[in-house]
C-alpha cells in the first residue's frame, strides 16, 4: 500500500514544489498562506535551497524574476492583496518570458477584505492582473492531492513554455488537511534547455538578455504575436478538466477549485434523488477548457455555474458554450459566514433543474 | 602597428563597439566605461551579470558584452538578489539612476544593502529624471528648476535631496559606500578606482558595495555640455560631498 500522509493544503504546495526541484523561494507573509513560507524557511536549507523573506511582495516577485531569469526553479506564494503587488513583476516576467511558479491562496476582497474562503481573484488570475495584455498558465486544484500534483505540473509547464504559471488555491484548500499520497516527480525528458538564461556569458559568443523592452520598428508587435502564439499553443495542448456524468445529464454544473468540492457533494445528493446532473470542472482556468463546454452544451444546453464570488468564471463559460446554451449562475462572494454548504447548492440544483 | 608603437588606450572588451544613444555631455558613457574597465581588470567578463534599470541606462545590454536582465522600475536590487542566489559565484551589478534607486526603488535598495547581498550597485546621480524628460528627482537640489518643479524645488513642500551614500553607510549589511564624480580627469580616475574596489569586494565576497556617481544631464538641465559639467563641481558637491562613507576593509 502506498504511503498516505495527512497534510495541510498549504504544506502540500510546498512539498510539491520541493519534489519538483524548486530550490528558490522568495515571499512575504500574508494570511491564509503563511504555512508555505514557514515550511520553505524550515525545509529549503535541508536541501541546499534558498529561502528569502523579502521586504515586500514587490521585492519578492522581482527576486523571483531574477532567479527565474538566471535559470533556477523558483516560486513565490501570496494571497490577493499580495498578488496585486506582484502584478508588475508578473507582467515583466510574462513579457520577458521568465518561468516561475506563483501561488495564490485566495481570500475575499476587494481591499483588505477578509481572510477566509473566496474565489474573488479569478479575473485577476486569468486576465493577467498586470499591465500590457498577457496571460499566465493558471491551474486550479480542488484537493490537497491536487495542490501537490498541480504545483509540480506548474513547474514543468512554466519551463516548457517559458511562462510564469499560477496555482490558484483558496483559504479552504490551503487551510484544510486531507490525505496525500506523495510520489516522486518525474522531470519530463523533453523540456527545452534554458540556453536563454542569464548565467554569465561563460564563453558564449553573445551575451544573453532577458528583457521586455522592444523599441525598434515592428519589434514589439512581433514579440506580442510570438506571445499570442504561445497562448494559442497552450489552449491547444495544455487544457485540462474533469468531466463527470455528462452522458445522461439534464443539467450541467460547473465550478473550479474549492467551489467544485461543495458542488460535487451537492451533485451526489441530486443523483441520489434521481436528478441527472453532470459536472465540468476546469483544472486549467487559463487555458480555459472551452471545447468541452461547447460539445457538452450542444447536447445539454442548461448550465449552472457555481462560484465563491459574484460571477467571474461564468463569463468564460458563456464565451465557450454552444450559442443556444442557457447559462445560469449562483455564487456568494466569500467572507465570514459566506460559504454555501452542499444543501444550499442542492437547493439551487433542484430549482434550476425544473425551470 | 609600427614596432615602436604601443596601445595605451582602447575600448574595454566588456563594452560593445556600438554608437551611443546618450546625449552629448551625458556622463553615462563615462561611467559605463569605468564599469567595463573594472570588469576587464578583474577578468570577470564571462561571469558578470548586469541588472538594467528603468531610465536612460535601460539599454545596458546594447553597450555591455555580458549577460543582462532588465528589471522593472526601481527593482534592480531585488532582481539582482534573485540572480545572485542562483549563481553565487557570478559577479552581479545593478546600474541605476536617481529616480529608479532613490524614489520608486527605495525599499529595494535599502533592504538589499541591509541583507548584505553580494552585489555591486552603481548609482548615477544627476539630480533629475533623464529619460522621462527632466522631472524632479529625490536628488534634485533645493531651488532647482525641473519640468515638475517649475518654480524651483521648495523644500518646505517637496522635501530635501536624499544623500543615498550616507544613508546606506548606516546599514549593517553595507560593506562599502562611497560617492565619486566624473567631471574632471582626476575625479574620473578616482571614480574608476572606487568602482574597481566595489567590484573587487564582490569578487572577494566581502559584502554589499555601493558607489554613487555624480554626473551631468545637460539636456534636461538646459545647459551646454561644458556648463553642465561645471555644475557638478560647483553646485552638486556642496550638497553631495565626495568621499568614502563606509569601507569594512579599511584599516585603522
Amino acid at each position: 500500500m502506498k504511503k498516505r500522509l495527512f497534510v495541510k493544503g498549504n504544506e502540500a504546495v510546498a512539498m510539491g514544489a520541493l519534489e519538483a526541484g524548486c530550490r528558490y523561494y522568495f515571499g512575504y507573509p500574508i494570511t491564509p498562506q503563511n504555512d508555505i513560507p514557514e515550511f520553505m524557511s524550515r525545509e529549503m536549507p535541508k536541501v541546499g535551497g534558498t529561502f528569502v523573506q523579502a521586504e515586500s511582495e514587490v521585492a519578492a516577485i522581482n527576486m523571483v524574476l531574477g532567479a527565474g531569469a538566471a535559470g533556477g526553479r523558483v516560486m513565490t506564494s501570496s494571497s490577493g492583496p499580495g498578488i496585486s503587488l506582484k502584478a508588475e513583476g508578473m507582467s515583466f516576467m510574462a513579457g520577458s518570458e521568465v518561468p516561475a511558479v506563483i501561488v495564490n491562496i485566495q481570500r475575499p476582497g476587494p481591499g483588505l477584505g477578509g481572510i477566509d474562503v473566496s474565489q474573488a481573484d479569478y479575473f485577476q488570475a486569468v486576465k493577467g492582473a498586470g499591465h500590457g495584455g498577457y496571460h499566465l498558465i493558471v491551474l486550479a486544484p480542488h484537493s490537497v492531492q491536487e495542490l501537490y500534483d498541480l504545483t509540480m505540473l506548474a513547474f514543468d509547464l512554466a519551463d516548457r513554455y517559458r511562462i510564469p504559471a499560477m496555482v490558484l488555491g483558496d483559504a479552504m484548500l490551503g487551510q484544510m488537511k486531507e490525505a496525500l499520497v506523495p510520489h516522486a516527480h518525474q522531470l519530463p525528458e523533453d523540456l527545452p534547455p534554458k540556453d536563454w538564461a542569464i548565467t554569465g556569458k561563460g564563453g558564449r559568443a553573445k551575451g544573453n538578455a532577458v528583457k521586455s523592452l522592444y523599441l525598434a520598428d515592428g519589434e514589439l508587435e512581433a514579440h506580442n504575436w510570438h506571445l499570442h502564439a504561445k497562448y494559442a499553443q497552450l489552449k491547444e495542448k495544455e487544457t485540462r478538466f474533469e468531466a463527470v456524468g455528462l452522458e445522461d445529464a439534464e443539467l450541467i454544473l460547473t465550478a473550479f477549485g474549492g467551489a467544485a468540492r461543495i458542488v460535487k457533494t451537492a451533485i451526489a445528493m441530486a443523483r441520489k434523488e434521481g436528478l441527472k446532473v453532470g459536472l465540468i470542472r476546469p483544472i486549467t482556468v487559463f487555458p480555459f477548457p472551452a471545447e468541452i463546454y461547447r460539445t457538452a452544451t450542444a447536447k445539454t444546453p442548461k448550465v449552472l455555474c457555481v462560484e465563491l464570488n459574484n460571477g467571474q468564471m461564468v463569463e468564460d463559460v458563456r464565451l465557450s458554450v454552444d450559442p443556444m446554451a442557457d447559462v445560469r449562475f449562483y455564487g456568494r462572494p466569500g467572507g465570514t459566514g459566506s460559504l454555501p454548504d452542499p444543501e444550499e447548492i442542492f437547493a439551487q440544483i433542484c430549482k434550476h433543474y425544473k425551470d | 602597428m609600427a614596432p615602436n608603437e604601443q596601445t595605451v588606450f582602447q575600448r574595454p572588451s566588456s563594452l560593445k563597439e556600438v554608437p551611443t544613444h546618450y546625449c552629448a555631455g551625458c556622463h553615462h558613457g563615462t561611467v559605463h566605461r569605468l564599469v567595463a574597465e573594472a570588469i576587464d581588470l578583474l577578468d570577470v567578463q564571462q561571469q558578470t551579470i548586469g541588472i538594467g534599470s528603468v531610465g536612460c541606462s535601460v539599454l545596458l545590454y546594447d553597450y555591455f558584452d555580458i549577460d543582462v536582465v532588465e528589471a522593472p522600475h526601481g527593482r534592480a536590487p531585488a532582481v539582482g538578489t534573485g540572480v545572485k542566489r542562483v549563481h553565487p559565484d557570478s559577479v552581479v551589478f545593478t546600474y541605476q539612476g536617481d529616480g529608479d534607486l532613490a524614489a520608486i526603488g527605495t525599499a529595494e535598495i535599502i533592504h538589499a544593502a541591509n541583507r548584505g547581498e553580494l552585489i555591486t550597485v552603481i548609482f548615477l546621480n544627476n539630480t533629475t529624471y533623464g529619460m522621462t524628460g527632466g522631472q524632479m528627482a529625490p536628488t534634485t537640489l533645493p531651488g532647482q528648476v525641473t519640468t515638475t518643479s517649475p518654480y524651483g524645488r521648495d523644500v518646505t513642500k517637496e522635501g530635501y535631496p536624499i544623500r543615498v551614500a550616507e544613508l546606506l553607510a548606516m546599514l549593517g549589511g553595507t560593506a562599502f559606500s562611497a560617492r565619486v564624480a566624473v567631471d574632471t580627469p582626476k575625479r574620473v580616475m578616482e571614480a574608476g578606482r572606487t568602482i574597481l574596489k566595489a567590484f573587487e569586494m564582490q569578487v572577494k565576497k566581502q559584502g554589499f558595495a555601493f558607489v554613487e556617481v555624480l554626473g551631468a544631464c545637460p539636456t534636461n538641465w538646459g545647459m551646454s555640455a561644458i556648463e553642465a559639467n561645471e555644475r557638478v563641481g560647483k553646485e552638486m558637491m556642496d550638497y553631495f560631498p565626495l568621499g568614502v562613507y563606509k569601507d569594512i576593509t579599511a584599516s585603522g
